[in-house]
């Protein structure tokens, strides 16, 4: 009757060869030593499948869409056949009643212990109108599957903090779901990006899987693993930073030798990912590598802060969006002239008052 | 009013020790230092030809702004002993008297002195209560922000497991949100001490003139002159 994760990859037809490579492939992309990829075999053979519930809210798929292009296929291939994507409503074959059945039975028959992982988030407003599954609001989907799930994974910058559609003025209120008010109080992983790398995904699934235990967060919640440096940390182009060889211009001299592209708004600086490190599409490049700057995609408010191609960005809070130099820059020209004023004033007075000889 | 009275004279009186006055010079060129190389780090200079390998302007300039924060951070620390250490007008600008009346009297009776509405302003041995004001708030708290967010920044850069990370990027990150903002907020107060630093200097020199006692040789060689004889308006006298 339980199936562990082994038997349900025979019965997806993967060879006995293939799964032990796959385990020394999530040993090696955990950062394990050679040492686990044993272990992490044994622990597939005998532990019965936990099922993964994926939802969807507020989002463009673009979760989806990294997932399914993991670099590598076996890895794919294998989580896929763990995950229970009889519910993920892009990718299922049912559908209408049927589909929103298999919610329940899961949460039903797998009471606290399936993983949640949450694509999107719901927004709060008008009770949650703004997005409909299945005749309900979405929150309320979330909040009944947060309510027996093990844990919660947040993918992407829409669960994790928000993202474009909570942008200001987020009219909807859409909220992410470590925020959503009553929602039961479960671990969760957020594992941020617009979209998050597919080998992250892949590997914090596999984690999750046959560790079943969380991997080690940061204070904010994201993968120790994957979030503890920034793309500057490990950018090839960070010597032309330290050198002070910066683009000034997207068709300049310095662009087309690979310089640094701060003056251009990078965020590499600011934003903590795997991007500089495990780069994109079987790790043929990422933006940087393409010319671009980094938008920062991963960072929780990204979206909020003006616009991409600066380097300093604005500062909200104070009824007015402007950078750092524009707030303080006026602010001490007026005191510049005030001070003048003040010392004009001064000399007048004095020169006003008899007597007023001393110095 | 009641006139708090001690030895009316112009006799000089000791008031800012040597160690007072060595740290006032340190920190206001560490401070301008750390403004230069700070906007210099946002905003670099024109870009170098030629090879990576033949430049570090810009690693120079940022190991420049480090260097000064932990002399700035270092210094504060010396001058926060000093305060315990030294004489009673050390400890001014760390612990105003906010709860005396006398005190807010003299920083309203300030106030209306550079409003032009008074004759003539008080007569102190210490900083006058209006510039214990801003010193503390503006400056110390300031100064504060700095380091802390300073820190935190450089921590990020140190990597995890390392003290500057440990003891304020681990807790700071969070509470700004993110890095972005954290660098926001740090270049933002330095345009707060610049203006601090424009008025005290504007201040100090007209104060120099204007008020009953001297100023800048008081920085500089530590004795108070006065300008007349009567007596003074300090919370506790002499
Ligand atoms: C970055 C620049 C500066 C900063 C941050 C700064 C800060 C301070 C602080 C915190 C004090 C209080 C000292 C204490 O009680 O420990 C002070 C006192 C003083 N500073 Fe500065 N200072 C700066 C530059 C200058 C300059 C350029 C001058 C000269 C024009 C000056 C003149 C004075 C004077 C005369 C006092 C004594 C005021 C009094 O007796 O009430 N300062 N300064
Ligand atoms: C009055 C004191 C200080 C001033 C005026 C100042 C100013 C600045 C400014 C304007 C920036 C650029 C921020 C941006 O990205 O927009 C900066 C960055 C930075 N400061 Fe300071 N700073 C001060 C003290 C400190 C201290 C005490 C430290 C601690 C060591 C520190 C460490 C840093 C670091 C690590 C950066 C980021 C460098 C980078 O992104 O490459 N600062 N500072
Ligand atoms: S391109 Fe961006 S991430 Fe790379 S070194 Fe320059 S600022 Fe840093
Ligand atoms: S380089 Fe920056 S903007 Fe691009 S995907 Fe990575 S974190 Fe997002």
């Amino acid at each position: 009757m339980t199936e562990t994760f082994y038997d349900v990859m025979r019965r997806q037809g993967i060879t006995r060869r293939s799964f032990l490579k796959f385990c020394s492939l999530t040993a090696a992309s955990l950062g394990l030593a050679p040492s686990f990829a044993p272990k992490i075999a044994h622990a597939m053979e005998t532990k019965p499948r936990i099922p993964v519930l994926w939802l969807h809210g507020l989002e463009c798929t673009c979760c989806s869409e990294s997932f399914i292009r993991s670099g590598h296929p076996l890895a794919k291939d294998v989580i896929l056949s763990m995950l229970s994507l009889d519910y993920d409503d892009t990718i299922m074959a049912a559908a209408g009643h049927n589909a929103e059945a298999i919610v329940t039975e899961i949460v039903e028959k797998y009471k606290g212990n399936y993983i949640l992982a949450v694509e999107g988030n719901p927004p709060l407003a008008e009770d949650g109108m703004y997005c409909i599954i299945g005749g309900k609001p979405f929150v309320e989907q979330l909040k009944y599957a947060a309510e027996s799930c093990k844990a919660i994974i947040s993918w992407g910058s829409c669960a994790s903090w928000g993202c474009v559609q909570a942008a200001k003025p987020n009219p909807t209120r859409a909220t992410p779901v470590h925020k959503v008010p009553g929602l039961a109080n479960k671990p969760i992983i957020k594992v941020p990006g617009c979209p998050p790398i597919a080998e992250v995904m892949t590997a914090v699934v596999a984690y999750l899987l046959t560790f079943d235990k969380l991997p080690t967060l940061d204070r904010q919640g994201r993968p120790q693993m994957f979030y503890s440096q920034r793309i500057h940390d490990k950018c090839y182009r960070r010597p032309h930073f330290d050198a002070g060889q910066f683009v000034e211009h997207w068709d300049d001299e310095a662009a087309r030798q690979g310089h640094c592209l701060y003056k251009m708004g990078c965020k590499g600086p600011t934003t903590y990912n795997a991007c500089s490190t495990v780069r994109w599409n079987e790790g043929v490049s990422f933006p940087i590598q393409s010319g671009h700057g980094c938008i920062g995609c991963s960072e929780d408010g990204f979206w909020d802060k003006g616009s991409f191609y600066e380097r300093l960005t604005d500062i909200n809070q104070f009824g007015i969006e402007a950078n750092a130099d524009a707030v303080g820059g006026t602010a001490a020209a007026l005191v510049g002239a005030g001070i003048a004023a003040h010392a004009g004033l001064t000399a007048l007075n004095r020169a006003k008052q008899p007597g007023a000889e001393k110095q | 009013m009641t006139e708090l009275t001690s030895a009316a004279s112009t006799a000089p009186i000791y008031v800012y020790e040597k160690p007072v006055r060595l740290w006032h010079s340190l920190n206001a060129l560490l401070i301008v230092v750390l403004s230069v190389t700070g906007y210099l780090i946002a905003d670099p200079l024109a870009s170098l030809k030629g090879e990576a390998s033949e430049h570090f302007l810009m690693g120079y300039i940022r190991f420049v702004h480090f260097s000064a924060g932990y002399l700035l951070s270092i210094a504060l620390l010396f001058r926060l002993y000093w305060a315990y250490a030294g004489n009673e007008h050390a400890r001014q600008i760390f612990l105003p008297p906010l709860l005396k009346t006398h005190y807010w009297q003299g920083v309203f009776h300030e106030v209306l002195w550079y409003l032009f509405l008074v004759k003539e302003p008080r007569k102190y041995i210490g900083h006058n209560p209006l510039a214990i004001l801003a010193m503390h708030f503006v400056f110390v708290w300031g100064v504060l922000f700095m380091i802390v967010t300073g820190f935190a920044l450089y921590g990020e850069g140190a990597g995890q497991g390392r003290w500057q990370h440990t003891f304020f990027s681990s807790w700071v990150l969070p509470l700004f949100g993110s890095s972005q903002s954290l660098h926001s907020w740090h270049h933002l107060f330095m345009w707060l001490i610049i203006c601090f630093v424009l008025v005290h200097i504007y201040v100090a020199l007209r104060e120099d003139r204007l008020s009953r006692q001297s100023m800048l040789s008081t920085i500089v060689t530590g004795w108070r002159t006065f300008k007349d004889d009567r007596p003074v308006d300090d919370e506790s006298g002499a």
